[in-house]
């Protein structure tokens, strides 16, 4: 009798094999250069109590950019961002308790690896990045001698309306990370960003910030020899959310900054 | 040092230490953080009983009351035990924070796996990572 399962003597496509491997679920994940040419893309979202944003975000990059594979994470979320996510066709990865943005920005760089993709590209999902500018994210990082792309609102001719303070902070910590990279950083706290390759593979590491990269973690991974390059980007204010860094917070990321920064230039520059 | 205070230490220590021994008895704590408070217990028990050996200890630490060297050693051993600690949990903040990226993960793997056991020979991969 013929079998009603087409699967059963299909083999899973080579990602799908991959991921029930022992070595895979044991061991830590490793790039491996991918070995088409065609690079292999993927546009991360790193996502907390989005339901109100989310949808337009992923609307507007699948008109802007199709085709390209979406990732949100999920960062343990009490809404509908999960749901409003799949509705839309992106895959989800839902963590199981909020754990941060840089914790979820790196299990996007995780599953990047895994899944050998060689761009990735990160946004937020508030709406503030414009899915128009991904296309010059990835024009950029494409080019020879580029690791990291990083989208600047302050590069762009449009203006970009912020609270004095934090305007304060961003130029603070811009110069510093501009003097000790020996280059321009106009824009460090900028989660718009394209990664390549072993940049890719750096983020996804211990070297990573839990909390907030930041400053910190641009002059980290130039001093490991990283090529970080600035390009302007369209920033939206972000209507339904305050900012990561207010209230009381915002003295523990100044402080949490300035003693990153230091130990960062104390430390031995990691392996690339 | 007065008998009264000597009393109420020798009575702290003696029940410090008994009361981490049992707890360790009980399995609500474990061995390895045990051997701190009772390294401590004793030895504050040996200079409260001891009171040559508490005379020595506040001349090498220059203090002119016996009592105060008692609560030197006791703060000096809370900060030692605080900064110890905060080292075993920003090292546990680091492993929950793995378990859950990879959690995430393997869940995630897990429903793609569902999505295409069940998902009937006809149709192809509706998500976006699917269709690459």
């Amino acid at each position: 009798m013929k079998t009603l399962s087409p699967f059963k003597s299909q083999a899973l496509p080579q990602r799908e094999s991959a991921v029930i491997q022992e070595d895979d679920i044991a061991e830590t994940f490793s790039y491996q250069e991918p070995l088409t040419k065609k690079p292999k893309i993927l546009i991360i979202i790193p996502a907390y109590n989005e339901e109100k944003n989310i949808g337009s975000v992923l609307e507007g990059i699948q008109k802007q950019s199709p085709g390209f594979p979406i990732l949100v994470i999920n960062d343990g979320s009490s809404d509908n961002t999960e749901k409003i996510a799949l509705e839309h066709n992106a895959e989800v990865i839902s963590l199981p308790y909020n754990s941060g943005y840089g914790v979820a920005l790196q299990t996007g760089f995780l599953y990047a690896i895994k899944n050998n993709f060689s761009i990735v590209v990160q946004m937020d999902s508030d709406g503030q990045h414009d899915p128009e500018n991904i296309k010059d994210l990835l024009e950029e990082i494409q080019k020879e001698n580029c690791d990291v792309v990083i989208g600047s609102r302050f590069l762009s001719a449009a203006s970009y309306k912020t609270s004095l303070a934090r305007h304060a902070g961003m130029l603070l910590f811009g110069n510093i990370a501009s003097l000790i990279c020996g280059q321009k950083v106009t824009d460090p706290t900028s989660g718009f960003q394209a990664l390549k390759g072993r940049a890719i593979q750096f983020a996804a590491s211990d070297n990573y910030p839990p909390d907030y990269p930041d400053a910190d973690f641009i002059i980290l991974m130039k001093r490991c020899g990283f090529k970080i390059k600035e390009i302007p980007v369209t920033m939206h204010a972000s209507p339904n959310k305050e900012s990561m860094h207010h209230g009381h917070k915002t003295i523990y990321y100044v402080f949490k900054m300035f003693l990153s920064i230091f130990v960062t230039l104390l430390r031995k520059s990691p392996k690339r | 040092m007065p008998p009264r205070i000597q009393i109420i230490s020798i009575l702290i220590c003696v029940f410090l230490v008994s009361y981490v021994f049992e707890l360790v008895r009980r399995k609500h704590l474990s061995e390895e953080y045990s051997m701190g408070w009772l390294i401590t217990g004793t030895l504050m028990l040996i200079l409260s009983v001891s009171e040559g050996a508490l005379k020595w200890v506040s001349g090498l630490v220059g203090a002119t009351l016996f009592t105060s060297t008692l609560f030197f050693f006791g703060l000096l051993f809370l900060m030692v035990i605080c900064l110890h600690f905060s080292i075993r949990i920003s090292a546990l903040t680091k492993q929950v924070r793995t378990l859950t990226q990879h959690v995430g993960i393997l869940d995630h793997e897990k429903k793609v796996l569902e999505r295409k056991i069940h998902q009937p020979p006809w149709q192809t991969g509706t998500s976006s990572l699917e269709q690459i």
